[in-house]
């Protein structure tokens, strides 16, 4: 034996990075000691320091799945017309610090120039935030990326402006497990048929009590199919969520007929105002239209303009909808109310109406 | 060697049209840019994404791959069609921790980029929805090397599978006059405490921290976070009484009432006959609503910390759960503040990894067992600020409620300075 294999390189186990090695000099030395903020126009903001420093950011969208070009095409602009500190926002938006409000006006220019929009603050419609999709997720019902590029490309012009009541916070996800959070307008796969089981690969691939254990409703049960052991559904009882799927792959929940989209509304976060919310069914069963989604924009847009045109200053979408009510909403967007939004999930009483509050 | 011609993608040439940057143009630069280092596995990339735009179905399936002494933090991607696309069979994504408040220079971008175009695709997204960089397509043989230069300058792996997950923080401190604590110190104080837990998964399945300053919650930790540390302050909204009238006289009496005093959510706002501001803070909820607007003249108190609240999870399996309040208030301000929230941060993950059920959240297991078992085995005090309103329900055995109630005077008692009798 002279021969031994390289030993690996361990791990050194630094965690999360220091972030004061890489922030704006301005934002080290006046770390905790902010006073106020304003926002001198759409993509900009001036924060200023009880020691009276100011420090402006340009905030722009990007495509989130960004190649190394388009990256140092970025750092070119932080170089050249910024200070060479960036940071990223939640929204997958790009900011750029500069200590003066001159670089402010050429910064936005060079990163037009090279098609970035600057934008996504206040209340705007910021950048979509979604999930992997088909580029590389392994059980996409549909391409976050496609989505958010087509519909951003129509919402271009409330990105780049601060015209609406309040933010717009808007979320794509490409299956029922909703990685791409909750939104004021949520745009998600609903898959509306059961798996379709190929019973040659289930006792290869998959741990049967696992995929049994993960149903949310108990419809899947082990059995012997064609000799085989493998695993078959109820399918009075299955309620179409693909949980089954990650687990067992030959359970396939994606397909033309049963992949389609849902838009929710009035999702929040925020604690302003009325407390944090999740997003409500409004629309199910639109198509999954690649490579644009036509059907889905004219949804999102007919809702979105619905709010735009009715709502008060400061109320987010769900809010504007609770002022309302919900028969106002259905209303004015045009949308059809069906037995399907009643809800019938664990505590589903709790979200009927318990009052004589009714709106005519 | 001669290049092979490119797979065409007429679905994909639609979504270059535009104004918002499309990441298409961004995948065909990098297979076709003359400097670009990754043109046949791009070509291939973008055969098989075409292919699924036409065929509206993924062809990806998962894997184990992972780096020398991790368990995880490596999504292994293998291609179902990689017979037709055989240059992107393996395309792997490494999930690297992103410096807390996503801070970066010019500088260490490009470092980033050049070990990812040496060793990867070249593909990156800044970031995925936990706060991890996605360094995006990697062969099998190549996930070693590229971890091993993004360590070396300084970038750790982020977590995948049942195990503690990448966390993130908001701008906080660094810039932002909302901020109620040092949320880049808790963020990394905390998880930097625990890697273990990240990188060799042993968990009942994932568990998630996020970090926001402030209720506006910007990183959104309610609704995704096992353990969402939210800033908050005890004390009152400070004013400053010039500014309010400025603000006033700028907008008018009327939308000042419309819009600021009429939107509070406790009604403990009244606009005086002299454009001053009146707040009754012991009913103010610290929602934040009238700091945002009149981000001059308001702000947040200077007895400041945090909310701790425990559960959030997205859909799988019992539905949405948002986090509930555990800990009301704790104090962020001492090394010895940030070393007790890191201390109850361990004890909550060692609940979790001894009783929860396998690819149960903490919510579940919340749900499941119900909230006073909880309390009870993290030695937490029942507290009003849990709850929306007390149960409605009687099936509950309350024959030791005088000796829980005696605790409670007694709580309220030290609380209050005194002196309790059984001491």
């Amino acid at each position: 034996m002279n021969q031994t294999a390289p030993t690996p390189r361990l791990p050194d186990e630094v965690g999360v990075p220091d972030p004061f090695d890489y922030m704006h000099p301005v934002m080290v030395k006046n770390f905790g000691n902010w006073d106020w903020h304003e926002r001198p126009r759409p993509g900009v903001l001036r924060h200023v320091s009880k020691s009276g420093e100011e420090i402006f950011t340009v905030r722009a969208g990007t495509q989130r799945q960004t190649d190394v070009f388009t990256i140092r095409k970025l750092c070119d602009i932080g170089d050249k017309f910024a200070e060479g500190h960036v940071r990223f926002t939640t929204r997958a938006n790009i900011e750029f610090m500069v200590s003066k409000f001159e670089m402010v006006d050429p910064l936005i220019k060079a990163l037009e120039a090279e098609g970035f929009p600057v934008g996504g603050t206040g209340n705007s419609v910021s950048t979509i935030s979604h999930t992997q999709g088909w580029l590389h997720c392994d059980i996409p019902g549909t391409d976050a990326s496609g989505v958010v590029k087509s519909l951003m490309d129509k919402l271009h012009s409330e990105f780049i402006q601060e015209e609406m009541p309040n933010r717009v916070r808007i979320t794509t996800s490409c299956c029922q497990i909703n990685c791409g959070g909750q939104g004021d307008i949520a745009i998600n796969v609903q898959y509306t048929k059961p798996p379709k089981i190929n019973h040659d690969l289930v006792a290869a691939t998959c741990e049967r009590p696992t995929v049994v254990a993960r149903c949310p409703v108990a419809a899947i049960r082990p059995a012997m199919v064609n000799g085989k052991p493998s695993l078959e559904i109820d399918e009075k009882k299955c309620i179409c969520c693909g949980a089954c799927y990650p687990p067992c792959p030959p359970m396939q929940i994606n397909s033309e007929e049963s992949t389609k989209i849902a838009i929710w509304v009035g999702g929040k976060h925020s604690n302003a105002r009325s407390k944090p919310a999740f997003h409500k069914l409004v629309v199910a069963n639109l198509p999954n239209n690649p490579p644009r989604w036509p059907e889905v924009e004219e949804i999102v847009l007919k809702i979105l303009y619905t709010y735009k045109e009715n709502a008060r200053d400061w109320e987010r979408l769900g809010e504007w909808i609770e002022r309302i009510g919900w028969p106002r909403f259905f209303e004015k967007t045009g949308l059809a109310f069906t037995k399907h939004h009643l809800d019938t999930w664990t505590g589903s009483r709790k979200t009927m109406n318990m009052s004589t509050h009714i709106h005519f | 060697m001669t290049e092979k011609p490119k797979h065409p993608t007429p679905s994909l040439d639609q979504l270059e049209e535009g104004p918002w940057p499309s990441f298409v143009t961004g995948l065909k630069r990098l297979r076709d840019d003359k400097d670009s280092k990754n043109k046949e596995m791009m070509n291939d990339l973008l055969g098989q994404l075409e292919h699924s735009y036409q065929n509206k179905l993924g062809y990806w399936k998962g894997g184990t791959v992972s780096v020398f002494s991790y368990g995880g933090g490596v999504i292994p991607r293998f291609s179902e069609v990689a017979s037709d696309f055989p240059a992107s069979k393996e395309f792997h994504t490494l999930r690297i921790q992103p410096p807390a408040g996503f801070h970066y220079t010019t500088d260490i971008l490009r470092k980033l980029c050049d070990i990812w175009e040496e060793h990867g695709s070249g593909l990156i997204a800044f970031h995925g929805q936990s706060g991890d960089i996605m360094f995006q397509g990697c062969t099998t043989e190549n996930v070693q090397l590229a971890f091993d230069e993004l360590n070396k300058i300084g970038f750790d792996m982020g977590g995948a599978g049942p195990a503690l997950r990448t966390s993130m923080s908001c701008v906080g401190h660094a810039r932002c006059e909302m901020s109620c604590y040092n949320e880049q110190k808790a963020h990394r104080e905390t998880i930097n405490e625990f890697l273990d837990e990240m990188h060799r998964p042993a968990l009942p399945y994932k568990f998630k921290f996020k970090f926001s300053g402030c209720p506006n919650d910007c990183v959104n930790a309610i609704h995704r976070a096992d353990f969402a540390v939210i800033g908050t302050w005890r004390d009152d909204i400070k004013i400053n009484q010039e500014e309010v009238k400025l603000y006033v006289e700028e907008v008018g009496r009327k939308y000042a009432n419309d819009s600021v005093i009429n939107m509070c959510p406790t009604r403990a706002l009244s606009l005086n006959d002299d454009n001053t501001l009146e707040i009754d803070n012991d009913s103010c909820v610290r929602c934040m609503h009238c700091i945002n607007v009149m981000k001059k003249a308001l702000s947040p108190g200077d007895d400041k910390g945090a909310s701790i609240l425990i559960g959030g999870k997205r859909s799988l399996k019992v539905g949405d759960l948002m986090g509930t309040v555990i800990k009301p208030f704790i104090k962020l301000e001492t090394d010895e503040d940030y070393e007790n929230l890191v201390e109850f941060a361990g004890e909550c993950i060692d609940f979790f990894a001894e009783n929860a059920l396998e690819h149960e959240r903490i919510g579940e297991t919340i749900d499941r067992i119900g909230l006073p078992a909880f309390l009870e085995a993290l030695e937490i005090d029942p507290d009003p600020n849990m709850v929306n309103h007390p149960r409605t329900s009687s099936y509950v055995r309350t024959d030791d409620f005088d000796e829980e109630s005696a605790k409670y005077f007694e709580r309220k008692a030290k609380e209050a300075g005194l002196v309790v009798a059984a001491e």
